[in-house]
């Protein structure tokens, strides 16, 4: 029966998608007290986990905020972090297709970095999937990451109003995007590419409205994708 | 900042980024990327994020507000714990405690 297999495997993505937890909670929570001590209300906070869900883009956002960056480049520079979710979508496509509209509609709502890579790599175990059996797998690991994401901000929110400012939160932002970056530092070319973003934003940080880091980030793209070429090249002869 | 203006980054912010996930589902259907934007996608975060923090990393009180050695610490400590570990938590946790333990003993 469709219906009873869909069930299981809503059940097993929403098993698979649980462990995220421990990373979820925390970074909403995070963004929750942040986003008071800059001085947003709480509906603002929410706002931004209900209808942008991407904490790296909100965190981001919210120290360029904070920063008194012009609007613009706020806007360009959140929207190009989130850029990478344009390949996720691309590589979804195959399996969602004959999806109805709305099932897109809602797939591509929840399409975060945990259900793309959890999703793709049972699709590409399990071939012989149905596209409701992969679309049950795949809000199966969203339910989870989703709605932790929405309490966890609305946590932190509530926190943060109790939260005395002095907790030095300046580091914070720093300190979560490092952490997050390092352990994504795999090949020569991702190195290459986050050195040549701190080198350049460095060098460019006299450009006026935070355009050094739009510049900086361009050009350690095409670096980032230049070495990756030059290493695949090496490795063939 | 207003709050006209704070919603206009949410809701800017929500339909973009909605947009580029619903991308390929509903707009541009079963077409895939040239080889060099898809490699050129793989490193947009490596590519902004560092350069997002690395001023705030040198000069957390400004071009001109000199150095903080907390600040270095926590973060050459937070860059080594998650390239050895590879895990986040690991990496923000070591980094915290670096941080507010030199914070605590130069003062």
């Amino acid at each position: 029966m469709a219906s009873s297999t869909s069930n299981s495997s809503w059940r097993k993505g929403f098993r698979d998608g649980l462990p995220f937890v421990v990373m979820i909670v925390p970074f909403g929570m995070v963004f929750g007290v942040i986003g008071t001590e800059a001085g947003l209300n709480i509906a603002e906070i929410m706002g931004f986990s209900v209808l942008v869900i991407a904490g790296s883009a909100q965190l981001a956002a919210l120290q360029l905020m904070a920063d008194n960056t012009p609007t613009l480049i706020i806007l360009i520079t959140s929207l190009a972090i989130n850029l990478r979710m344009a390949m996720y979508s691309a590589s979804l496509t195959p399996h969602f297709g004959p999806a109805t509209f709305w099932q897109r509609v809602l797939a591509a709502y929840v399409l975060v970095d945990q259900s793309y890579a959890l999703a793709m790599d049972r699709f590409d175990r399990n071939p012989e999937m149905s596209t409701s059996d992969k679309l049950s797998y795949y809000f199966g690991v969203a339910a989870p990451v989703v709605t932790l994401w929405y309490a966890s901000t609305l946590s932190g929110a509530i926190l943060g109003e109790a939260i005395p400012a002095d907790l030095q939160l300046d580091f914070i932002v720093p300190l979560m995007f490092l952490s997050m970056v390092a352990p994504a530092l795999k090949t020569l070319a991702h190195v290459a590419a986050a050195l040549t973003s701190v080198c350049l934003s460095l060098v460019f940080a006299f450009l006026p409205y935070g355009s050094g880091l739009l510049v900086a980030a361009l050009v350690a793209l095409v670096v980032g994708s230049q070495v990756e070429l030059w290493t695949q090249k090496r490795a063939q002869t | 900042m207003s709050s006209f203006n704070i919603w206009m980054i949410i809701a800017v912010l929500g339909v973009g980024t909605f947009l580029i996930r619903y991308s390929f589902f509903g707009l541009i259907g079963d077409r895939q990327f040239p080889p060099w934007a898809l490699r050129m996608l793989r490193y947009t975060p490596v590519a902004v994020l560092p350069g997002l923090v690395a001023p705030k990393v040198i000069w957390p009180n400004g071009v001109d507000g000199g150095y903080d050695p907390a600040t270095l610490a926590g973060a050459a400590v937070a860059i080594a714990a998650g390239v050895y570990s590879k895990n986040m938590i690991v990496a923000v946790a070591a980094g915290g405690l670096v941080f507010y333990a030199t914070g605590w003993v130069l003062n």
